[in-house]
């Protein structure tokens, strides 16, 4: 009954004033829906990573966390739960908790130890107040878990520090080629342009073993430098530079070199500045590539004082299998500045990505 | 001092050859101006001389030194880009002293010269403004207030006006006249209009397809063209230009019979077009130098086909018998309709010009 | 006041910077000339270049052909086709069990990614395509959602699988959701309010079908006829006694997504998963080339009176055909990559389920006691040949096009 018509409409109809069509309304739900799958995850996990072990072994859907209030037994040697006692005659009352009895649990009233009754459990519910715990964030952190820590410092700084050099040498190192590419004619320009653009074809996952050998021989395992030089001569980047170089009018250049300026400062003083647009798509591509690097730090890096955080996520996932609170915690905290990243510059990042079409 | 010197320069891209080698004399203070049709190469001639292109062949001398291979930073030069090629992305003050602090000089000093020129150009009130939010003839004027600031021995502007509308072309002409005058310096000028170069040029350069054709004083352009090329190029409007043949060359007049009917004599040095009885020329005169004669008793005849009236002058336009197009133009207003079929007296003797018509040399004029 | 402040301080230490630079690079100009100043500005790029890329390309076919655990070239023995034979002598590559055990992964690998990138890439170049043309209507806030959608992209694969592993364990958020929606479900079949709620629902959908139903079978639209037949029919459905026991689940057994190998669960979530992460920048790209589009054209179309589904064939996918394999490129080469998020999601199993072609070459030169360097380049070889050959397709494609 619904025609490849009514798809189409669905698909394309643009409309302004008025009402919405029955097609908008199918439009707003798609993309509520595709919300919720793209969101939902992220929102769930982050507050998960806020409740405490023993409600996320349960599997608890509450979407705060909740924490069961306890007090302290007489002789402070342990605590006890406590649970609200709702008697037959509908009247309530704070009980903490001894142990259980058959159907029955053994309880006293919240600030008065004794006596000690009994009450049947199925009249009890349990106390709880909302309580996110932050010790999952900061326990890993400080080093204050029975299992590995997770040194978020030192994985962040090395990650940051991967991702701020190689970023910096990138557009350095790629717009000093570009440059050369777009505004020299000199002999074998053309070729090498084209072999340029031809290692784009060649996908770097294929040459792991060769790569590693090269970057062994030269003592760079284990060491941040390892990850950051071989990725700083990206193609792309060459590529994207040069075709916006390209458009920067070379009288601009003459005007300089008439005003007595070198080439070096005509790279630095006139392109670079002009061409901040495309640089900004360049670093912006470059700190996603080196901030989510897993694969060549994986095998480059194998001692856990040199792990970026991806590295040390997927680590601490393998060994806390069971200590699923402190790995929620991490990831947020691994996903966070990215994220902040990203809501701060979005609109740059979507449309420069948007208008180079690479990734 | 400044003086400039080129020795057969030539340039060639690649296979193509666009300068064929081109000599040229300027002495210290002159104003040139480069002019010829699009493509004949001026801005790559100067360019050579600014240094931003190699020179293929020849010299190219300031204050008698060979500049072949200086850099164009160190050849005391300045340029005047027709995009005028200001850095978007500094200030007019800071476009100003680019060039300064380059050559190292004491912030002190680029303060006073940049602050000076902004006076003369009257752009003060923009120095702390970007390129972008100026307009054409203000981004003019820093452009040229670039070119000030560094004191070169020579300036070199690039088709600067071309971006300007008309009235401020007019304009902006009288304030590079006023600026020579005031610095003095040797400049040089490329225009492809040759209103712009009779105005403002002491001596101009007429270039064709990378020769020169011409260069000297415009009016000796004017009077005493060396050829074809230069008579049509120079003037406005274009000089008529009517095929004939050699009649007779008596010493110092050469008689023309024109394809139109008639015969006309042109003033000519005594050796002019002896033996070449017969030889095809195109006769060669000015518009404002026809004037209108009886129907029966002028050189030749034109049916008017067109008369504009702009009151002050009148131009009327036609064709002889034999099919060429005419103009004429006639100081103040005229009676002469358009179907009307009138006389025309082609000017005296010495304002007439003879062209070999194969060539386009011109049969020498006494001096 | 304080931004320009800041303003003219990054300026004048970018201009220190420059000049600091400038000395080395002034004097090397003084040197050799400002034309050939080029080749210095080329030469930090191409040391890289061909320290990382071209030299370890060229070095890759020669470690294919050697063996030995050594990492030291030099004491890596040659060994000739040996490598190749262990990955190519198999009595069938459709059975990967017959082959030798490199042979078997390798061509576990590769079956299971040339599966991968076929499901996965034709589903989220579709679902991107939709995306996008959605957003490119008349949408409100449509940045927002553009950045909503895009956002995934930006998270790195080891957290995507993190998110994902937890939310799929089968003590996950996900069993627990379908088993209260399963029991919530059964709850409401069996409640009063099924009848009245049902039968709502069921008479509208009705209606909305028997109308136009009617109205393309006669020229009067009937739709008092409709509305009562509708009812009727829905009131019948609902009120029949068999249709509870019909519409009531079984109970919900949860799944173990990422091990219950049975129903090819695994698989699926891989693609999932990796679809989720990826299909934003498609989305992107694809709405980018949408925009591009000129809005006159429809709008001269319009004009003619096209209408909107032919303008749709006509003008929108034969406009949006370059960005389209722009993205099919992009996404088939990147799909047949595939590897961090599988590689943290589910370490390339259950057994070798999962286990992509990149995975084999890392793990036979990564992993395990056993380095075999030579049979992972081999792999690798293998697997550039076969790029190649897909990236010449692709060429050949878009050559043909634009040539049609
Ligand atoms: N970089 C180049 N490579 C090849 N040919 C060139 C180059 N620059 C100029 N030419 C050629 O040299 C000739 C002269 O060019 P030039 O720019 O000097 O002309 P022009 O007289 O300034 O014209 P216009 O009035 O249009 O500016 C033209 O035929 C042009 O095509
Ligand atoms: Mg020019």
């Amino acid at each position: 009954m619904i025609g490849a018509g009514d798809v189409v409409t669905f698909l394309t109809r643009t409309r302004g004033r008025g009402r919405l069509h029955w097609s908008d309304w199918l439009a707003y739900g798609y993309l509520v829906a595709g919300l919720l799958i793209v969101v939902l995850p992220i929102v769930w996990m982050f507050l998960s990573s806020l409740k405490s072990p023993g409600a996320l072994v349960e599997n608890d859907p509450r979407i705060l966390p909740y924490e069961q209030i306890t007090v302290p037994a007489p002789d402070g040697s342990r605590t006890f739960g406590v649970q609200v006692w709702t008697r037959p005659d509908g009247t309530r009352l704070d009980v903490a908790v001894v142990g259980p009895r058959g159907l029955n649990a053994r309880v006293f009233e919240v600030g008065k130890p004794e006596p000690v009754f009994e009450v049947p459990r199925s009249q009890l519910a349990r106390k709880e107040i909302v309580s996110p715990r932050w010790e999952n964030y900061t326990e890993p952190t400080i080093g204050a878990t029975q299992s590995r820590t997770f040194n978020f410092l030192r994985y962040f700084w090395n990650s940051t520090f991967v991702t701020v050099v190689a970023t910096l040498l990138t557009l350095v190192v790629n717009a000093m080629a570009a440059f050369a590419l777009s505004k020299y004619r000199f002999r074998g320009r053309d070729a090498m342009a084209l072999v340029i653009v031809a290692t784009l074809l060649i996908p770097p996952t294929v040459i792991l073993v060769p790569l590693f050998m090269t970057v062994s021989k030269l003592g760079m395992l284990n060491s941040l430098w390892g990850v950051i030089i071989p990725a700083i001569a990206t193609p792309t980047g060459v590529f994207l530079l040069r075709q916006y170089m390209l458009t920067i009018p070379d009288e601009l250049l003459e005007a300089a070199r008439m005003d007595a300026a070198s080439e070096w400062k005509i790279f630095w003083r006139i392109m670079l500045p002009l061409s901040l647009p495309a640089l900004s798509v360049l670093a912006i591509l470059s700190v996603m590539w080196r901030w989510n690097d897993f694969m060549w730090p994986l095998i480059v890096l194998t001692q856990s004082e040199v792990f970026t955080l991806q590295l040390g996520l997927s680590t601490f996932k393998g060994e806390l299998n069971d200590n699923m609170h402190y790995l929620l915690a991490m990831t947020v905290l691994t996903l966070l500045p990215v994220t902040l990243v990203f809501v701060v510059l979005q609109k740059h990042i979507t449309t420069g990505i948007a208008n180079t079409g690479l990734k | 001092m400044a003086t400039l010197d080129l020795k057969s320069v030539t340039k060639s891209f690649g296979t193509a050859k666009v300068i064929h080698g081109i000599d040229l004399s300027i002495a210290h203070g002159e104003f040139i101006v480069f002019v010829g049709p699009s493509g004949c190469g001026k801005s790559t001639l100067l360019r050579m001389i600014a240094g931003l292109e190699d020179v293929s062949g020849g010299e190219i001398a300031i204050d008698g030194v060979s500049v072949n291979g200086v850099p164009a930073a160190e050849r005391g030069l300045a340029m005047v880009f027709q995009s005028y090629a200001l850095y978007p992305h500094m200030s007019v003050r800071q476009n100003l002293s680019f060039g300064l602090e380059n050559m190292k000089m004491p912030k002190a000093d680029i303060a006073r010269r940049v602050d000076d020129a902004a006076r003369m150009l009257r752009i003060e009130p923009l120095m702390e403004r970007r390129p972008g939010q100026l307009s054409g003839g203000q981004r003019q004027r820093v452009a040229i207030g670039r070119a000030v600031v560094r004191e070169p021995k020579i300036f070199l502007f690039d088709e600067p006006l071309s971006n300007l509308d008309a009235e401020l072309r007019v304009q902006m002409r009288v304030e590079i006249g006023n600026l020579h005058q005031r610095l003095g310096n040797t400049m040089i000028y490329v225009t492809h209009d040759q209103v712009e170069a009779m105005t403002m040029a002491d001596r101009i350069a007429v270039l064709k397809d990378g020769r020169l054709e011409q260069f000297g004083k415009p009016l000796d352009l004017y009077n005493r063209p060396a050829s074809l090329f230069v008579a049509g190029f120079i003037g406005s409007p274009r000089m008529n230009f009517l095929d004939g043949t050699v009649a007779e060359a008596a010493a110092g007049t050469v008689s023309v019979a024109l394809k139109a009917g008639g015969t006309v004599g042109v003033d000519c040095t005594p050796d002019a077009g002896q033996g070449d009885v017969g030889a095809a020329v195109k006769l060669g005169i000015r518009p404002e130098h026809i004037s209108v004669a009886g129907a029966s008793d002028g050189d030749v005849t034109m049916t008017v086909s067109l008369t504009e009236q702009l009151g002050g002058e009148s131009y009327l336009h036609g064709l002889v018998p034999s099919g060429e197009a005419l103009s004429v133009r006639l100081a103040g207003q005229t009676a002469v309709a358009r179907g009307d079929v009138i006389g025309l007296r082609l000017g005296a003797p010495d304002l007439r010009h003879v062209f070999d018509a194969a060539s386009g040399a011109v049969y020498p004029h006494l001096a | 006041m304080a931004a320009s402040s800041l303003n003219s301080w990054v300026a004048g230490a970018w201009k220190a910077l420059g000049d600091l630079l400038d000395g080395p690079f002034a004097a090397v100009q003084r040197h050799i000339g400002a034309h050939r100043m080029a080749y210095v500005f080329l030469l930090p790029n191409l040391l890289v270049f061909g320290l990382f890329s071209f030299w370890p390309m060229i070095l890759n076919f020669y470690i294919a052909f050697t063996g030995g655990q050594s990492v030291i070239l030099g004491e890596r023995p040659l060994v000739g086709f040996e490598n190749f034979r262990e990955l190519l002598d198999c009595p069938s590559y459709l059975d990967p069990k017959t082959c030798p055990v490199a042979g078997y992964s390798f061509w576990t690998g590769l079956w299971n990614t040339l599966f991968f990138a076929a499901v996965q890439v034709p589903i989220m170049i579709v679902v991107a395509l939709v995306t996008a043309l959605i957003l490119n209507r008349n949408i409100r806030g449509r940045g927002l959602w553009r950045a909503v959608y895009f956002y995934p992209v930006m998270l790195s694969p080891v957290v995507v699988a993190v998110i994902w592993d937890w939310i799929l364990k089968r003590r996950g958020i996900l069993n627990a959701v379908l088993d209260d929606a399963v029991t919530g479900w059964n709850g409401f079949v069996a409640s009063g309010w099924f009848a009245p709620v049902a039968g709502a629902v069921l008479a509208l959908v009705l209606y909305a079908g028997l109308s136009r139903l009617f109205c393309r079978l006669n020229a009067i639209c009937r739709l008092k006829w409709a509305g009562v037949l509708a009812i009727g029919l829905a009131a019948l459905a609902v009120l029949s006694p068999g249709t509870p026991a019909l519409l009531t689940l079984a109970e919900y057994r949860p799944v173990n997504w990422l091990i219950d190998q049975r129903a090819g669960w695994p698989m699926f979530w891989v693609i999932f998963v990796y679809t989720w992460g990826h299909l934003g920048f498609y989305m992107l790209i694809l709405l980018a080339g949408l925009q591009a589009i000129p809005r006159d054209l429809y709008e001269a179309a319009e004009m003619d009176g096209t209408s909107k589904s032919r303008a749709f064939w006509r003008i929108t996918l034969p406009l949006l055909m370059p960005t389209m394999i722009v993205v099919l490129v992009l996404s088939l080469i990147r799909a047949f990559q595939v590897f961090d998020e599988i590689y943290v999601l589910t370490g390339g199993g259950p057994g070798q389920a999962t286990k992509m072609i990149i995975q084999h070459i890392y793990e036979s030169a990564f992993i395990g006691d056993a380095k075999r360097y030579g049979i992972a380049a081999a792999s690798s070889v293998l697997v550039a040949a076969l790029l190649m050959v897909l990236t010449l397709m692709q060429l050949a494609i878009t050559r043909k096009r634009a040539g049609g």
